[in-house]
């Protein structure tokens, strides 16, 4: 039962599929840091607009089954409404993956975010406006910064979440990793060995997740801000 | 140099431009009319009424929750008014925007906890005003702010960061980088508040040396000798209202008020 032979039979094929997990977790980290980075400076603006924007994009993106965002994506505006990123209808997928993926995240990113925010004391913002910095001025040199290197640990949280998270990408017709797999235990020549097979690929995920976790842990403690 | 030393180098005359007092005519500088605020409840400015000329010292004394602080931090607009005008250098103060921020760069402000910007070092955050609210060239800032932290005597600290100086550094470190924006007055919130007491004389020296120059400056402080030293107005604050404006020798040795004697006669004994 605990042969690994399934699992290093179909070892390119898997491997592929975490090319494309990787392919599609590096994109959405980038593009989810931005929306929520966005939304985070929507949420804490002075302008009641924006933060009614910030705060209902984070209600609505939050509370959604990841499935569902990414079946909208996929299914919904890709196949039915025909919005298309390219003619190759692979590429196509992968970008509404990202997007999904992303805008699913950056609502957690935002929400981290705002906590950062919170861990910057008062009296930096004050300084801040008293030598005459703008809002945003204020935010971008002085709040922000600091309320990064306040959240670097937990956003290395919701980054692992995010890996674990592409797994869901499968329902969106996107071939990363879990729908690979699926695709070995599906094959008629398939005997057995699914349990080795599903053991191997979390090997594989540790593989990803684990560093991860390390790498923003030692970035938390160099970044630190010393008050 | 000095700066081994760690104080302030006050003897000698720093360049004519190091500290430029932004005087413009002999109309008063600050003028605050009929302003009232609320926190809620509470009736923190009781129609406060105040006059500050060019190069003029006025120390703001009183018990704590007197309206001190919310006068000072009001007249850069950190607290929003309700009623009433403040104007500095002939204007009013704009509600929000760019315009406010325009305003704020010409008012100094130095806070009881410094609120030095703790990811930058000392001369980022002496340049950082003058970079990117004045515009000013990078070289240029920075020639600008070393001269600044050589008077108030860090520059050799120039290159830590915040938490790495004592507290009588970290301020003086603020009241240079609210000199760097060459302010047309400086405000100070109880700058020695928070200090241990063998720091509280570093930075007095150099808010005295500021006020000799000629700096126009409003000083909410329980300094006794820093009031006597360098001020000419003394406004006691209590409840909300001024109870009481009198030049600093009048104030201490013969107040007015029974208000004022009795604050003075409270921290006087001990």
């Amino acid at each position: 039962m605990f042969d690994f032979d399934p699992f290093f039979d179909n070892f390119d094929e898997i491997l592929n599929g975490f090319a494309a997990t990787l392919r599609l977790a590096a994109a959405a980290a980038v593009l989810s840091l931005i929306i929520g980075t966005l939304l985070a400076s929507f949420r804490v603006s002075p302008v009641p607009v924006l933060r009614a924007f910030g705060t209902g994009y984070v209600n609505v993106l939050r509370n959604t089954p990841l499935t569902l965002v990414l079946l909208m994506c996929s299914l919904g505006l890709n196949d039915i409404l025909a919005l298309k990123f390219s003619d190759t209808t692979s590429t196509s997928y992968y970008w509404w993956a990202v997007l999904g993926l992303s805008a699913y995240t950056g609502a957690f990113v935002c929400e981290t975010l705002r906590a950062g925010v919170n861990t910057v004391p008062l009296g930096q913002a004050e300084a801040a406006r008293s030598i005459g910095l703008t809002f945003t001025q204020s935010l971008r040199i002085i709040i922000l910064p600091q309320a990064f290197r306040a959240i670097i640990a937990p956003l290395g949280s919701v980054f692992i979440a995010m890996i674990k998270n592409t797994t869901v990408a499968a329902a969106a017709s996107y071939a990363e990793v879990a729908l690979v797999t699926k695709t070995i235990v599906d094959k008629p020549t398939f005997a057995d060995g699914v349990i080795p097979l599903f053991l191997g690929v979390a090997i594989g995920f540790l593989i990803l997740t684990l560093p991860t976790g390390y790498f923003f842990g030692w970035l938390a403690k160099r970044m630190a801000v010393a008050r | 140099m000095t700066d081994s030393e760690g104080g302030p180098d006050l003897s000698k005359d720093g360049p004519e431009d190091t500290i430029a007092p932004a005087a413009s005519g002999d109309r008063p500088l600050v003028v605050v009319e009929n302003v009232n605020k609320h926190f809620g409840e509470l009736h923190v400015l009781k129609d406060i009424n105040l006059t500050v000329d060019p190069g003029e010292v006025v120390v703001v004394i009183g018990p704590s929750g007197g309206g001190k602080s919310t006068l000072c931090r009001s007249i850069n607009r950190l607290e929003p008014i309700d009623s009433g005008t403040i104007r500095v250098d002939g204007k009013e103060l704009p509600k929000e925007g760019k315009e406010l921020a325009r305003l704020r760069a010409d008012v100094g402000m130095v806070f009881q906890a410094f609120n030095l910007f703790a990811h930058k070092s000392i001369l980022e955050n002496v340049t950082l005003g003058p970079v990117k609210v004045r515009r000013q060239g990078k070289q240029e800032s920075e020639k600008h702010a070393m001269e600044l932290l050589e008077r108030v005597g860090i520059a050799d600290q120039a290159h830590k960061y915040p938490a790495q100086l004592s507290g009588g550094q970290q301020q003086r470190a603020a009241i240079a980088r609210s000199l760097a924006m060459r302010p047309k007055v400086m405000l100070f919130d109880e700058p020695t508040s928070a200090l241990d007491p063998e720091m509280v004389n570093e930075v007095l020296d150099v808010m005295t040396g500021l006020a000799r120059e000629g700096m126009t400056m409003i000083v909410v402080t329980h300094e006794m000798g820093f009031a006597r030293r360098a001020a000419q107005k003394v406004v006691f604050m209590a409840d909300g209202q001024i109870v009481e404006e009198n030049t600093p020798d009048e104030f201490f040795t013969n107040a007015r008020t029974e208000r004022a004697k009795d604050f003075l006669s409270k921290i006087l004994t001990h």
